[in-house]
């Protein structure tokens, strides 16, 4: 088992990346509150207080070993799920089969963790579709139907399928038609980290040059406060940080690291744009208050749901 | 049996609370943080008790008392008896009507001896857990207690999404998050059915705050107060429609 002593100098250079980014912040705050007393930074400490947290225990389930950091993930997908069960509107008839929702989790982080790839990537999209509506007829309440079973497997696709990616992208090493530097058992970390950390500096790239330069509202119907300014600011910043740290830190070359980027920038915008749909139609601000300043884990993770799975196809097809 | 029922507490009960439902609390800072005091709050679920329970540091929790059937919970016979009397800690309440009735005794007699004591007495006026998510009326034994104890200040508590998580008649709870509401303490203002009538009216405004909706083809509180909320706009919009 992968300890912390054998990770790669570049991996931990990575993490040390984070921390770095981190205290940058801080003191940018820290210096801000000082020039200008008079303004309220609460929103910004408490968001940038949980950053640190989350950096933290991501950083402690990657370190200890790659169990540590699938269980970490597994959580992960259990408190967005819960999060997205407990503000849909869901039928009384219905609480058994929240119960096979939740047990879905383990089952497919398992799947994940044998590597058994053919598996992972059916037992959701087709094996729980096939499954869910089994306790459903069994209950017999038609009222609804079509609305419980739409509602609730589209939540698992998105909390445990989308999400589980970036865990399976921790395995990618042990794929069969994995060669050279793709085998080296440091790799899954690292396309996890750069996975991970470009989605996160991506989401606070787009919300700084928004801030920043926004003026034209992008999709003001949805998020009135995301800007054109703010999402091509955001794209291209995340398509110059993945070409510098790609090649650096994972065996993706140059030019698809390029590409990543761009894909990562606009996949994980689009993502955000969908939980800020979902929480528009159930008249929410967040999804929770699990994260101060940032809102609920849904809200933190609203863009890796479709970074991950659209990272982890791109690598196995075109990097491989 | 009161290392038992801490450790119960802070190995099992909370660390559940904390993760397998996850607590969201507004202006826990007015729970009162010293007996004697009542804590009033909304009945839909077995977890109320515990989520209330988990909202105190641990050195109060020997003298938080939840105030129950003693028909249903009390007697160490059953499992369901001994927790509620060993581990969870309530004050068993002799209901009229039921076979333990004592017609010579006052009914709240050992509520009342736990205030003087000085503990923080947990109270549902509901009486019952009822329908998931949705107020009943409440019943007065609150407003005699408070009478009598006209010093002791009355916090109400709404407790939203627990009904979801685990209702009445239901084997298994599931994992749902849960909103705790709570307001400033009330005091005896010398008339019970005003009293009780001032609880219920904070209860019921508090649940219109809660943000998770009830069960689908049963419309709970937030609900209606969103279906209140879409009617106005769309009247203030047809307002300012006209004005333009």
């Amino acid at each position: 088992m992968r300890g912390w002593f054998d990770l790669s100098p570049t991996l931990l250079a990575a993490l040390g990346g984070i921390f770095g980014l981190l205290v940058a912040a801080s003191l940018v705050i820290w210096a801000l509150r000082r020039a200008h007393p008079e303004k309220d930074y609460t929103e910004l400490v408490l968001r940038t207080k949980s950053w640190w947290v989350m950096a933290a225990i991501f950083t402690a389930a990657l370190l200890v070993n790659r169990v540590t950091a699938l269980v970490f993930l597994g959580i992960v997908s259990f408190l967005a799920l819960k999060e997205y069960l407990s503000i849909i509107p869901t039928r009384r008839a219905d609480r058994r089969v929240l119960f096979f929702l939740y047990l879905a989790i383990p089952i497919q982080y398992y799947w994940v963790s044998i590597g058994w790839y053919g598996m992972f990537i059916i037992f959701v999209p087709v094996y729980m579709l096939l499954f869910l509506p089994l306790p459903m007829l069994v209950i017999g309440q038609t009222q609804g139907f079509l609305r419980a079973v739409g509602t609730l497997h589209w939540g698992l696709m998105v909390t445990v399928f989308s999400l589980s990616h970036a865990a399976y992208a921790l395995m990618l090493p042990a794929a069969p038609n994995a060669i050279g530097a793709w085998r080296d058992p440091h790799t899954g970390a690292a396309l996890m980290i750069y996975l991970v950390v470009l989605t996160q500096l991506n989401d606070v790239a787009q919300f700084v040059w928004g801030k920043l330069l926004g003026r034209r509202k992008i999709i003001p119907a949805i998020s009135p406060n995301k800007t054109w300014e703010g999402f091509l600011g955001g794209v291209l910043t995340t398509t110059a940080l993945s070409a510098a740290l790609g090649p650096w830190l994972t065996p993706i070359d140059l030019k698809n690291a390029a590409i990543l980027g761009a894909l990562l920038g606009v996949a994980g915008f689009v993502g955000d744009v969908t939980v800020s749909a979902l929480k528009r139609d159930l008249g929410l601000k967040d999804t929770s208050h699990f994260l101060p300043g940032h809102g609920g884990v849904l809200d933190r993770v609203d863009s890796l749901t479709y970074t991950a799975p659209l990272f982890l196809h791109y690598v196995r097809y075109f990097c491989y | 049996m009161r290392w038992l029922r801490l450790l119960f507490f802070l190995l099992i009960v909370r660390p559940a609370v904390l993760f397998l439902l996850g607590l969201f609390v507004r202006r826990e800072d007015l729970l009162p943080k010293r007996g004697p005091a009542i804590v009033v709050a909304n009945h839909n679920s077995h977890l109320d008790t515990l989520v209330l329970l988990s909202l105190f540091p641990l050195r109060l929790l020997p003298n938080v008392r939840p105030v129950a059937a003693a028909d249903y919970f009390s007697g160490d016979d059953t499992t369901l008896g001994w927790i509620a009397t060993h581990l969870i800690g309530i004050i068993p309440i002799r209901r009229r009507g039921t076979a333990l009735e004592n017609k010579r005794d006052d009914p709240l007699r050992p509520a009342g001896e736990a205030l003087a004591r000085g503990d923080i007495l947990i109270i549902y006026p509901e009486g019952t857990r009822g329908e998931p998510e949705k107020l009943a009326k409440f019943k007065n034994g609150v407003a005699y207690l408070a009478e009598r104890f006209p010093e002791v200040p009355v916090t109400p508590v709404f407790l939203c999404g627990l009904g979801k998580a685990w209702p009445k008649g239901e084997r298994w709870p599931v994992p749902l998050l849960c909103e705790v509401f709570v307001d400033p303490p009330l005091r005896w203002c010398g008339d019970r059915a005003a009293f009780v009538a001032e609880l219920e009216a904070r209860v019921a405004a508090m649940a219109k705050l809660g943000d998770f909706p009830g069960w689908d083809h049963e419309p709970s509180a937030a609900d209606e107060k969103r279906a209140l909320d879409k009617e106005e706009g769309e009247q203030g919009g047809g307002e300012a429609g006209r004005n333009r």
